[in-house]
């Protein structure tokens, strides 16, 4: 009983002060420029967000779930105007930034690069790709634009049986960096991160291969004057400054 | 209720017995799947949680302490039954002819001699709780300081790609299990040596 006590008593004492900080749902591809933005917006005011990561797919449904998140940032805007739709945003928010994506092989690989994914094919015939990362299609807006990009260039139908999929966009990096996929197509913002670019080679996708990766964000019911602030924040040209240094095109530009 | 169930006969105790051991077997996914459907927002469950706390079942810390609870059943009750089934019958009535009462025996006799086995429910519960991950990460989401348990946490750092904090915490992760276990199976030796 002893050792329960000390147990729950240690447990409790790793939690934090209630009325923590508001958290932020964002997508994954976010999960190196988000922080930067979240440490900038702390630096100035004071004031603390916590982020949450995952595919935008999963984190709508936890909000529809009622997953208590004061902002929602999606790689996908239908998402967005989902939630708004079930009446669990304030209303359709902002666009904050317009995604790419990038084709990534890690370090050695033989695969050369080129916009139209042709040294692709030529692997892919070769027999030198025998597994290839993307985000989950199904939920993942990420995944999707992979695909998409995938059919443009008549790829799709010789790399599916090849296919992994990671949960989001942010797995499916690091199934490439860690060397067990040879070759995948990731956010060009996760490519930009150093841990990333120190391990492979990548080339930016063009916009006319797939859809625009129109990526939205609402502050959810209950947001408090902190979430605001950050909302806000997102929108000025310090935080875009960050999102454009980490490889997104900016609304408006 | 592990005592109820080594004292007990009675018809369907096997399947009493298959409803507590069910988390063993059920993927998480299941388990993940029904409890939100349970506590989540328009659940009659959650809802009424909402209304009298104003707080969320799912996606909260109070949501994964229920959790818990149910997905370490087997493991807290199964080692205190196999306690208590192990306790012969001629103790008991042997505590009962000396006079004591119920209660006393119970104090004196029984829960001494079962001893280990509430430590090792115990231990085992406490090592689960903390390695448990599909369930989790179903029901609490990834959120820092509120359901960011040690095992979602070594997942995060490793898509971040920070294998350095990911190795460090499995190794606090596979020190602690190793410890559990090693004081479930040190107490269980001893039960033996004290009976033969």
């Amino acid at each position: 009983m002893k050792f329960v006590v000390m147990a729950l008593a240690a447990l409790v004492s790793c939690l934090p002060p209630a009325a923590a900080a508001p958290v932020v749902a964002a997508a994954s591809d976010l999960q190196f420029a988000l922080p930067e933005v979240a440490e900038r917006f702390h630096a100035k005011t004071g004031r603390q967000v916590r982020v949450a990561l995952g595919s935008s797919g999963n984190l709508r449904q936890q909000i529809a779930h009622g997953a208590p998140f004061a902002l929602f940032m999606s790689a996908d805007e239908a998402f967005v105007f989902a939630i708004a739709r079930e009446g669990r945003a304030l209303d359709e928010g902002v666009l904050y930034a317009i995604g790419r994506i990038a084709l990534f092989v890690p370090q050695g690989s033989p695969v050369s690069l080129d916009a139209d994914l042709k040294g692709l094919a030529a692997a892919l015939t070769a027999g030198s790709v025998r597994r290839f990362a993307i985000a989950n299609p199904e939920h993942a807006p990420y995944g999707r634009a992979a695909r998409e990009a995938l059919i443009n260039t008549h790829l799709w139908e010789a790399i599916s049986p090849r296919l992994v999929l990671g949960e989001n966009v942010s797995q499916a990096a690091q199934f490439i960096t860690s060397g067990n996929a040879q070759a995948g197509i990731i956010a060009y913002s996760l490519a930009l991160a150093p841990a990333v670019t120190a391990r492979g080679r990548h080339i930016l996708i063009p916009e006319r291969h797939h859809a625009p990766l129109r990526q939205r964000m609402a502050l959810l019911k209950g947001a408090d004057d902190t979430a605001r602030a950050f909302y806000a924040f997102l929108q000025g040209s310090e935080a875009r400054e960050i999102l454009k240094r980490w490889g997104f095109l900016l609304p408006g530009e | 209720m592990g005592r109820w169930l080594a004292a007990a006969q009675f018809t369907g105790k096997g399947l009493v017995e298959a409803l507590v051991a069910l988390p063993l077997v059920l993927p998480p996914t299941v388990l993940g799947y029904y409890l939100i459907v349970a506590f989540g927002a328009g659940s009659w469950l959650g809802e009424l949680y909402g209304r009298l706390t104003d707080r969320s079942l799912v996606f909260s810390f109070d949501g994964l302490l229920v959790a818990s609870v149910i997905f370490n059943l087997p493991f807290a009750i199964q080692p205190i039954q196999r306690a208590y089934e192990a306790i012969p019958l001629d103790v008991r009535q042997a505590a009962a002819c000396c006079g004591m009462s119920a209660r006393r025996a119970f104090l004196r006799v029984e829960l001494p001699l079962a001893w280990p086995g509430i430590v090792s429910a115990a231990a085992l519960t406490f090592a689960h709780t903390l390695g448990e991950f599909g369930v989790v990460l179903m029901v609490g989401g990834s959120i820092p300081g509120e359901t960011r348990t040690i095992a979602i946490a070594i997942y995060d750092s490793l898509q971040a790609l920070d294998t350095d904090a990911a190795g460090a915490m499995s190794a606090l992760l596979l020190v602690l299990s190793l410890g559990a276990l090693a004081l479930v199976y040190g107490t269980s030796r001893r039960v033996g040596r004290r009976r033969g």
